[in-house]
Parts: structure tokens; C-alpha cells; sequence
């Protein structure tokens, strides 16, 4: 979030003696305001205002990066309290605990299985979670070494022992894991880890109070890769601090809170754990650990996550056209529908699954979907059939008909007479095409 | 080092709204409840009141729900051709806080039920149970105007909650409302400017009720567009802290028939190995769709499944608690 040219301004000499090429300080103000010059340009600004200038135009939140390679995840940077004001930055990362004394080969691949294609989009869980359950620090170096060889996924390491953390920072540092957690006992210890390592630092509190001592005891080390649990493990509790966290670094600028946070769901069922992890994905935390590795929790709970983090402002579209899918030929079905992403994807992975090779046509309608776009005019009889004709569909086919989304049937009149097509209407949901498919061009 | 939380001051807080009414207040229920009364955003109980919990309706049909996948259906196999039975078994067994009556029999296409039918079917299910109801026709706003006037009247008293009023269609059911004293529904295609609009309408009608108007945003299933939904309330729900007393009415969302026609929810285990098991998926996403939505500060979630009835439930009394 940037400053104010007026902020600026009160930082600045005030003599108006022109070196920086500006007329005035308050014009250069409003210059740096606007991204348009830069602070070196002044010779006067003394050491304390540049201090407070470069601090106060720091983003609220730091951007903490976690893995290494191709493989790293940005948490953090976020400027908003609601996305309809802009777009959350970075997705919470979802991480499943394994315990070092459990079978980890089966766990990892449970975790490795946990990827779903929706909707045109991947998703997948981005963390292992490796936890020191046994207390044992040759346990925990061992399991690591067993995890490392398993996945390619991020790590967080948790133990508050040093000792085991130093042995699994051995097998798995090149891979900046997060180190969780420093506390109040092993702060300093775990703090020199986390720099010898460059690792990100996960920081423990009971309390926010405790929280902010100990975030200021560890920036006070010279370290500023950190990931905050304000330690709360009831529902209700975690989403007011994590309510708090952000609202106090975002709207307050409170350093110690600036940073990504993080927590552990608390409840023995799956779903429950779930419902908790919705809770803390719609309400600003940075990375959750779970517990559970059942698929049909998983989906429900990544598809919350990527509706979140979508822009709020602009509707996610593809390009409008026609699409091929499958090896298309002059007797091959065509469907029609808008360019709403949500929408074409739905429709496209139906009719991928007939297997019957197709034609979809996808209508521009500014990115919205049928209903709305029905209702907005934007998906209309005329454009259909100005679609069909300008992508030449009437050489592509010889069979001039067109199936049409069930819910918009009563175009079906007016598109006959405007294209001359037969219009076929189809099921409601796109999850219907398979069976009309079946039904109608098998 | 004590951190100094960061508290919202708020100008205005949500109407409360009492839905049915007992025998002493003209009708058979055997409680009242009450929704909204919020003066803070969604369960952040530290800087406000949240003095209502948010209900969770269940929706039962007075017609056999063919369309319903057979997991869902199974649940109620035995109380099918008994509204006032299945009314029972989701308030005795499954812990539903109210009852929504869809009067699907009436749709044209279906049964075309007149408003006698429905009416003794309404019967039946007050007889059968004591908490208070919510009612919905079939959905064809001509013939739902039809029968929501006789079914409001033949239950005066009652404060039902009336469903639904539109932007273009709200005289029907607010006068009904108005006549027999009862709490309306006013629906709008997430837009708050419409929203807003339809509350200003039925004001004008009749102010007092404004304080028996239950705002439906219109949501979507997760997954297909709840993200707009989730964002409309949250601005709403703001804009209603902040003064805004045309929004400041409590909400309802069609959870379960938003999710209920959902791939995600009904497709099986076999044509869809990569995501689990069938029932528990579904479970999830309903349940996960009225968790997200809690978040933006819904009032009350219509749902079907009861296992994500109870699931969902158990999130309330956590959301509950206390955190200041
Ligand atoms: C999200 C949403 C919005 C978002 C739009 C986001 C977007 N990018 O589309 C916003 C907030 C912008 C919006 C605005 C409006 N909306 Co709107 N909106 C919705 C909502 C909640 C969900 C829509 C959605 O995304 N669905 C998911 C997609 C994937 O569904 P879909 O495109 O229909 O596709 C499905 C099927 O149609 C089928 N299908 C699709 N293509 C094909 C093709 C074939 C061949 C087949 C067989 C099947 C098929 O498969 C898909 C999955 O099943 C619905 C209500 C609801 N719960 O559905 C209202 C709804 C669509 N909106 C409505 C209205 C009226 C509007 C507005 C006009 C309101 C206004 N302000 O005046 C505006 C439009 C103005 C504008 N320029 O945007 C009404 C439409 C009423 C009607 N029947 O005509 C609805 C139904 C709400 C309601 N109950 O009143 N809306
Ligand atoms: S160089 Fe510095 S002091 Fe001089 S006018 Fe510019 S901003 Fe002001």
C-alpha cells in the first residue's frame, strides 16, 4: 500500500530547493506518490526520513516465500480485508500432517494423490506437514529422509525440539521448508536455524500479546522471514485473531503482525476439520494443516479456496469461438454456450466425457455465465446465430442443428427463425450431457 | 507487550426479526426464534453483539422428490408420502430449527395442486410439528401468486415466512404478509441495488414491515459462483453496519437446492474415481457451501442432507462461542 503524497511530504526538507528537478517538495511528494520519481533524486532527505519512507511504503503484509526451485509457494502480500475490494494475492497453502511415527510412505502417497482437475483448473494440496509426533529427533531426521524421496511437495517441519529440527533441516534445507515453530523457550536457537538455513520461520505465541513480543524479539535477531500462529485452536478463537492480525497489519500498519499466518485444525472428524479449514481460507490465514487425506474433503475444500482467491473484479473468460473436441467431423454434435470460464469448462468436460467428438461453440458474452448473460441481454437468439454464422458452422456441419443450454429454452423459437438451425434443447446442468448425449447422437 | 485490538465501530446494526408465533401471540407454535440483531461482522462477537444463532431450515417437498439423487432421498424414504411425518423426523431426528415447505404439487407441470391442496398440506405439517415454518411455492411466480395468498391466510397468525417476493413481483406476498401477519421473503439477483430497491417497495407498502423482511441474496453451489454471492453479502452486511437500514435485514440462502443439482454432489464413486466417495463428498459440499456462506453473515441455511444438517450445526455452536 503505497503513502500519500502529503504522508511523503512531511518526511521531506521542506526548502523547496529544487535539485530533485521538482519546483517544490510538495510536488516531488506527489511524484514519488505516484511511482514517478524516485527518493534518490533529493540529496537532503536525511537518513531518519528515508528510514521511516522506505518502511512506511513496505507492503503491510511480507511476501514469504517457502520451497525452492521451480517449486516455490508465495504466502503473504496481502492488501485487502474483503475481495471485493481487490483481489487476495496468494491462495492459503494446504498442507496434511504426517506424524513421523506413522506409515509415511502410505500417508505421502495419499498426499500425492490429492489433486483434482476442475472446471479447466488444477488443484492440488501444496504441503507435508511433518511432525515430530515421536519426540525422537533420529525418528523425525529418518521420516524426513522417508518423505524427501517421496514427494516433491513443500514441507513444514514441526518440532519445537532444536536438535530435530537441526537433523531434518540436514536432509530437507534445499528445499526451504517452513521451520514451525520458534516459541518462546527456542526462539533464539531456532531463529539462527532458520537464517543459517534461509528457511522461512513460523513463530508460535499463546496470544496475540505473546504473539507480538516474541515477532519483535526475533526481527530484533535480524530476521524477517516469518509466518505467524497466534497459537488459538477453537474455531471461533482463530478467526478473530486471524481477523485481528490482519485488520491491524493492513488498516494499522503494526510491523509485528505484517507477515503471513498460519494454523492447525483442532478436530478429530474429517469434515469437521474441513468446515474449520473453510472458515480459516474465507477468513485471511496464510497456510492450513489438516489432517484428513480424503478425497471427497479435499475437493470441496480447494474448490473454496480457488472461488476466494478469483478476481473479484473481472470474470475469468475464454476466448469466444468454436472448439474442436475430438477428432470433429461434418456429422459432429454442436453445442453452444457463453464464455464465462466456469461455464465453458463445465460444458466442455461433459461433452470431452461422451467421447462422441464435438463442436462447442462459446458465445462472447462479456465472461458471464447463461443465466446472467440471458438476463443481461448478452446471450441472445441474434448472437447465437451471428455466432453460428461467423465461425462458418454451416460448412463445417451438414446437419444444421445446435443444442442449447436447457435453462435458456425459450430461445429455441426465435434462434430457429433467426439461423434456420434446428435447435435442440438440452439439460439443464452440464452435468446432464452425458446421458442426452447418449440419448441423442450415440 | 498488549496489542491493542482493532475494533470496528459500527453506526447501525441488523433488524431482528421473529419468525412464528405461540398460542398466546395468535398462532401454535411451540416457540418463536429470532434472527439477525447482529451489530458486528459475522461471529466476530469482540466488537459486537451476535445475539441470534444463525438457523438452519430443512427443506421438505409435498410431493415424492423424484429428482433427488438416491443417497439424499434415502434419508426419508419413510416419511415421503406424509409431509407432517417427514416434517417430524427432521425437526425430532435431525435437529432442523425450522421447516420449509416447497408446494412443488402446484407447479402446472407437475401436479397443478390448487390452493386448497396446498393448504392441507400446510395443515398437516403445522399439527405435525411446533417449530415455526417457512414456505415456498413451486416456483412459477403466476401460479405461486395463487396460493401463497389462501396459504397465508388459512395460517394467520402463525408468522410464517413467506416466500418469495421479487423486484417484479412482490405485491402478492407482501400483502399476504401484511393481512395475516406474516414475515416475507424478499429475493434478489445478488445485487444490492435491487435488494435494496425491493426493500423500499414493500416499505411503502407497509412499513411496519420492514421489520419482518428476510433477505434471499440468491446464492450459488461452491464451485459455481458462490464467490459473487459470498462477496454481495459481505458488502451488504457491511453497508448494514454502517447505517444502511435498507439492508439491515437478516438472510436466507437455498443451500440445498443450490448444491443438490451440483455433479459434485450426486455423481457416484465409479464415473468419478478421483473424488472420493459419493456420499461423503456430498455431505461435504453442502456443508462446506453453508460454512463459506456463514462467513459472509448468512442468517439462515436451507439444507437437505441431514448429516450435513448436524455437521453444519455443530459449526454454529463453535462460531458461537465467545472471542472477545
Ligand atoms: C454469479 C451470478 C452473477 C454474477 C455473474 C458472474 C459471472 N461471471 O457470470 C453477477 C453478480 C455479475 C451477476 C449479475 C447479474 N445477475 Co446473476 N447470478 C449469478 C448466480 C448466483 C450464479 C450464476 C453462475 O455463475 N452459475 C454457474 C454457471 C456455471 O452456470 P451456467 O452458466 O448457467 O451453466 C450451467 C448450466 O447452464 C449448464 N450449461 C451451460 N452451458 C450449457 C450448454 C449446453 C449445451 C447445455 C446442455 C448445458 C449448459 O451447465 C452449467 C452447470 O450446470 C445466479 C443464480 C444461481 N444460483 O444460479 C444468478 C442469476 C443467473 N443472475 C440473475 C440476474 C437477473 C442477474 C442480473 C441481470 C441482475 C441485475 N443486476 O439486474 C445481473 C446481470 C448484469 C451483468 N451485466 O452482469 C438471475 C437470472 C434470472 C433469469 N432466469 O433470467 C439469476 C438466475 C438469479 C435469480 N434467481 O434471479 N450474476
Ligand atoms: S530536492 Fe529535496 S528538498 Fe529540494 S525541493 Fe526537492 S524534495 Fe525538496
Amino acid at each position: 500500500m503505497g503513502l500519500t503524497g502529503l504522508e511523503i511530504f512531511k518526511h521531506l526538507p521542506k526548502t523547496n530547493c529544487k535539485k530533485c528537478g521538482f519546483p517544490t517538495c510538495l510536488a516531488f511528494a506527489m511524484a514519488l506518490a505516484n511511482g514517478k520519481t524516485s527518493l534518490d533524486n533529493c540529496p537532503d532527505v536525511s537518513d531518519v526520513a528515508k528510514e521511516a519512507l522506505s518502511s512506511a511504503a513496505a507492503p503491510p503484509i511480507r511476501l514469504v516465500k517457502v520451497g525452492s526451485g521451480d517449486n516455490v509457494l508465495e504466502m503473504g502480500d496481502e492488501t485487502e480485508i474483503f475481495r471485493h475490494d481487490k483481489r487476495f494475492n496468494h491462495p492459503t497453502v494446504v498442507a496434511i500432517a504426517v506424524n513421523d511415527n506413522e506409515d509415511i510412505d502410505a500417508k505421502i502417497d495419499a498426499i500425492n494423490g490429492l489433486a483434482f482437475d476442475r472446471v479447466g483448473q488444477h488443484y492440488e494440496v501444496d504441503m507435508v506437514a511433518l511432525v515430530n509426533a515421536s519426540g525422537d529427533a533420529a525418528t523425525f531426521k529418518a521420516a524426513a529422509e522417508k518423505a524427501a524421496a517421496k514427494t516433491q511437495k513443500n514441507f513444514t517441519l514441526v518440532t519445537a525440539d532444536v536438535a530435530a529440527m537441526e537433523g531434518a533441516l540436514q536432509v530437507l534445507a534445499g528445499r526451504k521448508p517452513v521451520i514451525y515453530a520458534a516459541d518462546k523457550d527456542n526462539y533464539e536457537k531456532m531463529t539462527e536455524l532458520a537464517k543459517a538455513n534461509g528457511c522461512p520461520l513460523a513463530v508460535k505465541g499463546e496470544n496475540l500479546d505473546d504473539l507480538a513480543e516474541l515477532v519483535d524479539k526475533i526481527v530484533a535477531l535480524g530476521y524477517r522471514e516469518l509466518v505467524l500462529d497466534p497459537g488459538s485452536r477453537d474455531t471461533s478463537k482463530v478467526l478473530a485473531d486471524m481477523t485481528q492480525i490482519r485488520r491491524l497489519a493492513v488498516r494499522k500498519k503494526f510491523r509485528s503482525f505484517g507477515y503471513p499466518t498460519m494454523v492447525f485444525t483442532s478436530k478429530d472428524d474429517p469434515q469437521e476439520e474441513m468446515l474449520q479449514a473453510i472458515t480459516y481460507i474465507a477468513k485471511y490465514t496464510g497456510l492450513v494443516v489438516l489432517n484428513t487425506t480424503k478425497k471427497e474433503l479435499l475437493l470441496p475444500l480447494l474448490s473454496w479456496r480457488a472461488n476466494v482467491y478469483t478476481d473479484p473484479q473481472k470474470p475469468v473468460a475464454v476466448e469466444p469461438g468454436v472448439y474442436e473436441i475430438g477428432e470433429v467431423n461434418e456429422n459432429s454434435p454442436v453445442y453452444c454456450t457463453t464464455n464465462f470460464s466456469l461455464t465453458y469448462f463445465l460444458v466442455e468436460g461433459e461433452v470431452d466425457a461422451t467421447r462422441i467428438p464435438s463442436y462447442i461453440i462459446s458465445v462472447d458474452t462479456g465472461g458471464i455465465s447463461v443465466l446472467t448473460a440471458y438476463a443481461d441481454n448478452k446471450f441472445t437468439a441474434e448472437k447465437i446465430a451471428a455466432a453460428i454464422k461467423d465461425l462458418g458452422m454451416e460448412e463445417k456441419v451438414k446437419h444444421k442443428q445446435i443444442v442449447i443450454p436447457g435453462a435458456v429454452a425459450v430461445l429455441k423459437g426465435k434462434l430457429e427463425d433467426e439461423s434456420g438451425w434446428e435447435v435442440i434443447v438440452g439439460p439443464r446442468e452440464s452435468a446432464g450431457i452425458q446421458k442426452f448425449a447418449k440419448e441423442r447422437f450415440a | 507487550m498488549a496489542v491493542e485490538l482493532f475494533k470496528e465501530k459500527y453506526r447501525s446494526q441488523v433488524r431482528e426479526v421473529v419468525l412464528g408465533a405461540t398460542k398466546e401471540e395468535g398462532g401454535t407454535r411451540s416457540h418463536t426464534l429470532k434472527v439477525g440483531g447482529e451489530s458486528a461482522l459475522p461471529f466476530l462477537h469482540f466488537e459486537g453483539k451476535i445475539p441470534n444463532r444463525p438457523l438452519v431450515a430443512m427443506e421438505i417437498w409435498d410431493i415424492v422428490p423424484e429428482e433427488w439423487p438416491a443417497g439424499l432421498k434415502s434419508f426419508f424414504e419413510d416419511v415421503y408420502n406424509d409431509p407432517g411425518a417427514w416434517a417430524k423426523k427432521c425437526v425430532e431426528e435431525y435437529g432442523a430449527d425450522l421447516i420449509a415447505v416447497r408446494f412443488k404439487s402446484a407447479d402446472p407441470d407437475i401436479k397443478d395442486a390448487s390452493a386448497e391442496e396446498c393448504i392441507a398440506t400446510l395443515k398437516k405439517v403445522l399439527e405435525a410439528v411446533g417449530v415455526p415454518l417457512i414456505i415456498y411455492g413451486c416456483g412459477k411466480a403466476e401460479k405461486d401468486n395463487t396460493i401463497i395468498g389462501p396459504l397465508a391466510e388459512a395460517a394467520e397468525g402463525e408468522n410464517l415466512l413467506l416466500g418469495v417476493a421479487e423486484q417484479d413481483n412482490f405485491k402478492s406476498v407482501a400483502s399476504a404478509a401484511m393481512a395475516y401477519k406474516h414475515c416475507l421473503i424478499a429475493q434478489s439477483p445478488i445485487d444490492i441495488n435491487i435488494a435494496k430497491q425491493l426493500n423500499i417497495l414493500i416499505a411503502e407498502m407497509s412499513t411496519p414491515l420492514l421489520d419482518r423482511i428476510v433477505i434471499d441474496p440468491t446464492v450459488a453451489s461452491l464451485g459455481y459462483g458462490i464467490e459473487y454471492s459470498y462477496s454481495i453479502m459481505e458488502r451488504a452486511r457491511f453497508g448494514a453496519l454502517q447505517g444502511d437500514r435498507m439492508l439491515a435485514m437478516p438472510t436466507i440462502a437455498n443451500v440445498g437446492h443450490e448444491v443438490w443439482s451440483k455433479k459434485e454432489s450426486f455423481i457416484s464413486e465409479e464415473e468419478q474415481p478421483g473424488w472420493g466417495c459419493q456420499e461423503e463428498r456430498s455431505i461435504g459440499w453442502e456443508a462446506a457451501t453453508a460454512g463459506a456462506l456463514l462467513q459472509a453473515g448468512m442468517d439462515i441455511l436451507v439444507m437437505r442432507n441431514p448429516k450435513a444438517v448436524g455437521l453444519v450445526k455443530k459449526l454454529i455452536d463453535d462460531m458461537m462461542q465467545d472471542n472477545s
